[in-house]
């Protein structure tokens, strides 16, 4: 290959096939219709034909959240961009490595207002790890090869590659830039030992330790190290809503998700604790509550490969910038002692008694988290759980005890409505050792619903389930809660289409369900059905909340347990 | 706090870009911001003030670390240095005031680099605080226009003591 001649189009293919990428998902168009020429003729990757450009960016997301690869997509200039950037958004927030590519207008039109032209980079400078616009034919490969670079190395992150279609076109010398040197860049693996040394005294001596693990575990591949760190020293774990899959959450250890929906007794565990040890987590809102009452009692141990996390919203007494599987690796050498956490396992039994995870199954009515508890049992954690945005995402993450890493993939940082169904249809491409559920409320599938044609078109046999209680329900739970019931625009009924109607008319098998005892044999037909797409519409309690909460800006500890008495605080 | 932060970044397209918006969209505070060539042809400095808690400005060095583009990072405060900014003023004069202007540039060691039958325009020199002070004492004649670059800084070079002649 080397020496000789290439189009930019042939360099870009060429150098996706040196970068292993097997997937790509993308829409042709005018400014890289030179690139679809040649990737025709191609047969070392899928072409991936989504519908909407904003479902190929979440697909691309939920193939590398399943897979730990990176995804990858390919758009055109103008609206094949812009329609990207929910996408990219919901990368960066969750930190997921991705390399789009965008068409360009040729680089003399720059500028010009030129049919669709848009400045790409510059509108999502603020939302990407990096970006390159490519001007050059020559600096194409190298910008290529730093994209992936940067997109997988350090904390992983979304990169914007522009590509002006004078530059696809031209012609230049192949090479291969075998070395990556990036002078600003250069990220830290390993955690300075002495911190380590003395984190592991500090856990060691610890009357109340508590592991508080974010996505960073997973991302890492840390959950192993995790486990025996967990169980060797016998400490409690929470995670976070990206953190859940790290820790297997059937274990006794596991007190499942913290936070604003997090459970009773793990954030009873946060303000109680002595030492907090925060792994692959950073501390966000949704977490911590009110900063000035959060685990005000621990000494703070942060884990995290950026170092700009720490510090950032809660100060910490012992800072670790690496990566996280290597410093447990060593966090678990160093530990000088086990330490005696009998009486904090009897306190935290003591606090899941008090407040347990509940809702009402007596007057026979459908709820969501009744269908999720029955997921959770035909499946014990053996699938992938794709969920979109609210109300239903929360009953998963609380109802569902997901037990390996990489199996609950969910836009937690930007809480983007119409993530799953794309999402799953990424997932479904780049799995095929469990079954891919993909789970959305009634108010997100609509959002991207038409993606859909894509698991059809491709027979991809995910298990879609929309949980359909006919409101935006999240957004009714604080119309309920703190805007005096006043339902402002968030009422579906009599607006939404007959979602298994919708399905079928796409070719994709669909039932809907309406009754409890319904559910099972619903979701064994979902599992049995391998041939291709199928959907089940569950048409829940309307007015069903998500409890325990914690009020936006609330300490955790002002956690609001059950709706007959939101007064009662605990 | 004020605080000058020094930043080499590569000489690329896009990379002044990343610093500004990073500046907005994280809400930090933004004094003065001058980027120009250095002894490399692909470095350029930046020099920004900026103030803030000292939490704010953890974070700013860390956000601007995180930037691919930026090479290096230094929080000038901590160190002794050297800063300068220049200004441009111009000012109407009327026939009485005119020398008492130039008494007041030659004080602050400015120089006249432009004169009309109405206005004067004033080239003056130093450290931020004294570009402030000179502004102040002008002010008064009815400045018309003024541009001032923006601070540039650099960290002076350690003192390195004599050794003590042996006698």
């Amino acid at each position: 290959m080397a020496g000789t001649k290439m189009t930019g189009a042939e360099i870009f293919l060429e150098m996706l096939r040196r970068e292993g990428v097997e997937v790509v998902f993308g829409m042709p168009g005018g400014a890289v219709i030179q690139i679809y020429d040649h990737l025709h003729d191609v047969d070392f990757l899928k072409h991936v034909l989504v519908r909407h450009e904003q479902g190929a960016t979440h697909m691309a997301d939920g193939y590398a959240r399943a897979t730990g690869k990176t995804g990858v997509v390919l758009v055109t200039s103008g609206p094949g961009a812009t329609n990207t950037v929910t996408g990219i958004a919901t990368a960066y927030m969750d930190s997921t490595p991705l390399v789009v590519f965008t068409g360009q207008v040729p680089t003399s039109l720059i500028g010009n207002d030129a049919f669709q032209e848009a400045d790409i980079i510059g509108i999502t400078r603020p939302i990407t790890k990096h970006s390159f616009l490519v001007r050059d034919v020559d600096d194409l490969a190298p910008a290529i090869r730093k994209a992936f670079y940067l997109a997988k190395t350090g904390r992983p992150g979304p990169v914007v590659v522009d590509l002006p279609k004078d530059v696809i076109t031209a012609q230049t010398t192949f090479r291969y830039p075998e070395q990556v040197e990036i002078r600003g860049y250069k990220p830290t693996y390993e955690g300075h030992v002495n911190q380590i040394k003395k984190a592991a005294r500090v856990i060691s001596e610890a009357k109340r330790p508590l592991l508080y693990v974010g996505g960073g575990v997973i991302m890492s591949g840390a959950s192993q190290e995790l486990r025996y760190f967990a169980i060797e020293n016998n400490l409690p774990v929470t995670m976070t809503l990206q953190g859940l899959g790290a820790f297997p959450g059937e274990s006794e250890q596991s007190l499942g998700m913290l936070g604003m929906h997090g459970m009773y007794w793990a954030n009873q565990a946060i303000n109680n604790c002595d030492v907090l040890v925060a792994l692959g987590a950073r501390f966000d809102d949704r977490v911590t509550g009110k900063l000035e009452t959060f685990a005000t009692k621990a000494t703070k141990i942060h884990v995290d490969i950026d170092p700009s996390t720490i510090d950032k919203n809660v100060r910490v007494d012992i800072p670790i910038v690496g990566d996280v599987k290597r410093v447990l690796k060593l966090l678990r050498q160093y530990m000088p002692k086990k330490p005696d956490t009998k009486e904090w396992w009897a306190q935290i039994r003591r606090w899941q008694q008090e407040c347990p995870l509940t809702y009402e199954k007596s007057d026979g009515k459908l709820r969501s988290q009744f269908v999720i508890e029955r997921l959770w049992e035909k499946t014990r954690g053996d699938a992938v759980v794709v969920t979109d945005v609210g109300q239903h995402q929360m009953f998963v993450a609380q109802y569902y005890k997901f037990q390996h890493p990489r199996t609950h993939i969910t836009s937690g940082g930007l809480g983007t409505m119409g993530f799953a169904v794309p999402a799953s249809i990424g997932a479904a491409l780049g799995r095929n050792d469990y079954p891919v559920f993909s789970i959305s409320g009634d108010g997100g599938f609509a959002m991207n619903m038409q993606e859909l044609l894509v698991a059809k078109a491709h027979n991809l046999p995910i298990k879609f389930m929309v949980i359909n209680n006919n409101y935006l329900g999240m957004v009714r739970q604080w119309q309920e809660l703190f805007y005096n019931e006043k339902y402002s625009y968030t009422d579906l009924q009599g607006l939404n289409p007959d979602f298994a109607a919708v399905a079928q008319s796409m070719g994709i098998k669909a039932l809907r369900v309406a009754r409890m005892d319904q559910v099972d044999d619903a979701l064994q037909q979902l599992l049995n059905y391998s041939e291709g797409p199928m959907l089940v519409e569950f048409l829940v309690e309307k007015e069903e909340l998500v409890f325990p909460m914690v009020p936006a800006g609330a300490s955790v500890s002002d956690m609001i347990v059950e709706r007959l008495n939101p007064q009662r605080m605990v | 706090m004020k605080h000058t932060i020094s930043i080499l970044m590569e000489n690329r397209f896009g990379a002044f870009d990343r610093v500004a918006n990073l500046f907005s969209g994280k809400g930090f505070n933004l004094h003065s911001i001058t980027i120009g060539e250095t002894e490399l042809r692909d470095v350029m400095r930046m020099t920004i003030v900026t103030s803030g808690d000292d939490q704010i400005i953890d974070q700013v060095i860390k956000q601007l670390n995180r930037l691919v583009d930026t090479i290096k990072v230094v929080d000038l405060s901590e160190h002794d240095r050297t800063e300068r900014e220049l200004a441009l003023i111009t000012l109407h004069y009327e026939k009485g005031n005119l020398q008492e202007i130039k008494n007041i540039c030659d004080i602050f060691r400015g120089r006249v680099v432009d004169i009309n039958n109405k206005s004067v325009m004033l080239e003056i020199t130093g450290p931020p605080a004294k570009i402030d002070a000179a502004v102040n004492v002008l002010m008064p004649f009815g400045i018309k226009e003024m541009a001032r670059t923006g601070t540039v800084a650099l960290k002076r070079g350690e003192q390195i003591r004599q050794p003590q002649e042996v006698g």
